[in-house]
């Protein structure tokens, strides 16, 4: 169980998270969605430990976490599997060993054929996936993922959303995940936050309770349209009240 | 638009031989340059080997070797001791800026000045001269460790924060092999460096190697030995560079090499 309660942060002279409280169960995918700059990324970082917050009290419960961020953040001087395998290397793993499970999941991921290219011989979706097996490697059982789709056009994020719903839902792994798109975080969620801008905070919480494989264009389109008419959220996107009825 | 011939060769001929073209049009400038100034003030290519033969005959190997024995040793301890200090500057901000002003004001100080130095400090000889083609090119090397030191990725820092990355491997997986990219750059132009101070401090301070040669050509005022010596000094260079700091490049850095697309 990861636990935030009453969590704030301050950012120079400016106050970016005021009294968050957030849990993620273990097994459980959380979303947190918001527009640009409301906080939801440094969310993320003090979630991760590697911001201290002004306030608050972080308890993670998780045996390991890994961080899969907004860029592939790959070594260019190293090979794929030597990327993949660089968790498993910091915690001292035999090269053979390490080799092998990062060979694994290079051919779980789709990646069988480029286990000695470089990073800059692979495409961008690539990237992402292999720095996705670089967090899978290490045996992570909480996923906190920073917008890892976003650089990705429409059909290639569609393919990484389905390919990490697989992968979570296997390996019973929870995440939370930061997206700034609703049908993203309605498509790969249990539990939807959606936040505020500044300063940051949680302004509204649904459940989706509808199985991942029935998660249908439509019903996205739908969720995503019934979650903008709460006022609520419709604030947090920026759209007036007047703009959104007719 | 169709080219004509003429443009069509050029063009050819830069493609398929880069450099050797740029050598040959070089030595085409050189040859006509002979032809319009005369051979006294300008020897021809030509000149220029037949002296280069007879230098070789003369001995001139040992000159070869005595010059490339001083400007590689400078060089080394350069590259070694300037590489070093640049990479604990640009980790330690307090080292950083201890060492800077002292860099920037090595880099300042002209070559003719260290050999004045050196003559007085070490006395003629090989020591002033290894000293001058170190002193002149620490500060390239250190400049370009530095600056490797200081463009460290914080991106990727971050992600070796969450992967908890120990120190050692923080520093060979992480930081040199990103200092590297920008010392190799700075270790060739050093190699330069030292070559030219190398034959100039002999030019003042020694009895032989290349720059005591061409300090006998000018008293005899042999201009076709000078620009013999000048050949090899550049066949010198270009060796070293190319037969040494290159290949270890291309072997250091690997992912650097074009390779194989990926989409």
């Amino acid at each position: 169980m990861l636990r935030l309660e009453a969590v704030g942060h301050v950012f120079g002279r400016d106050r970016t998270l005021e009294t968050i409280d957030l849990t993620v169960a273990p097994g459980e995918s959380v979303c947190l969605v918001g527009p640009s700059g409301c906080g939801k990324t440094t969310l993320l970082r003090i979630a991760a430990g590697l911001v201290v917050p002004t306030e608050g009290i972080v308890s993670d419960a998780f045996h390991r976490s890994a961080v899969v961020f907004q860029e592939p953040r790959l070594l260019p001087w190293r090979r794929l599997l030597d990327n993949i395998a660089l968790g498993l290397k910091a915690t001292a793993v035999p090269r053979r060993e390490r080799l092998a499970r990062a060979r694994a999941l290079a051919d779980e991921l789709g990646l069988g054929e480029r286990h000695d290219h470089y990073p800059h011989e692979l495409s961008g979706g690539m990237q992402q996936r292999v720095a996705l097996a670089r967090a899978l490697a290490v045996d992570a059982d909480l996923l906190l993922l920073d917008e890892p789709f976003s650089a990705l056009d429409v059909g290639l994020r569609s393919e990484a959303q389905t390919l990490l719903l697989g992968l979570l839902g296997r390996r019973g792994i929870a995440s939370l995940l930061v997206t700034h798109d609703l049908t993203e975080a309605l498509r790969l969620g249990h539990r939807i936050l959606v936040m505020s801008p500044s300063p940051g905070r949680i302004v509204h919480e649904e459940r989706v309770e509808r199985p991942f494989g029935e998660r249908d264009a439509a019903f996205l389109y739908e969720a995503a349209g019934a979650l903008l008419r709460q006022p609520a959220v419709a604030d947090a996107f920026l759209f007036r009240q007047c703009e959104v009825t007719p | 638009m169709k080219r004509s011939l003429p443009v069509r060769g050029v063009e050819a001929l830069l493609g398929w031989g880069g450099s050797l073209t740029g050598v040959l049009l070089f030595v085409a400038l050189w040859e006509w340059g002979s032809l319009v100034y005369g051979s006294f003030l300008l020897p021809g290519p030509r000149d220029a080997l037949a002296a280069l033969g007879r230098l070789w005959q003369e001995g001139a190997a040992s000159a070869v070797l005595a010059t490339t024995w001083r400007a590689m040793l400078g060089f080394a301890l350069a590259a070694a001791v300037g590489t070093t200090l640049g990479i604990l500057a640009g980790l330690s901000h307090a080292l950083g800026r201890a060492l800077q002003p002292v860099s920037t004001v090595l880099l300042g100080i002209p070559p003719i000045a260290w050999i004045v130095l050196a003559i007085l400090w070490f006395g003629s000889g090989s020591l002033a001269t290894v000293y001058t083609v170190m002193a002149t090119s620490l500060p390239v090397s250190f400049a370009g460790a530095q600056m490797g030191a200081l463009t460290r990725d914080r991106r990727l820092q971050e992600m070796a924060d969450v992967y908890q990355v120990p120190p050692l491997m923080r520093l060979f997986d992480f930081h040199l092999p990103h200092i590297a990219s920008y010392v190799f750059p700075a270790l060739i132009t050093s190699l330069g460096v030292a070559w030219k101070v190398a034959v100039m401090a002999e030019l003042f301070a020694t009895e032989d190697g290349i720059g005591a040669g061409l300090a006998m050509a000018r008293v005899n005022l042999d201009t076709a030995a000078a620009m013999a010596w000048i050949v090899l000094v550049v066949a010198l260079l270009l060796a070293a560079e190319h037969g040494l700091l290159r290949p270890l490049q291309r072997r250091m850095e690997p992912w650097r090499q074009h390779g194989r697309g990926g989409f």
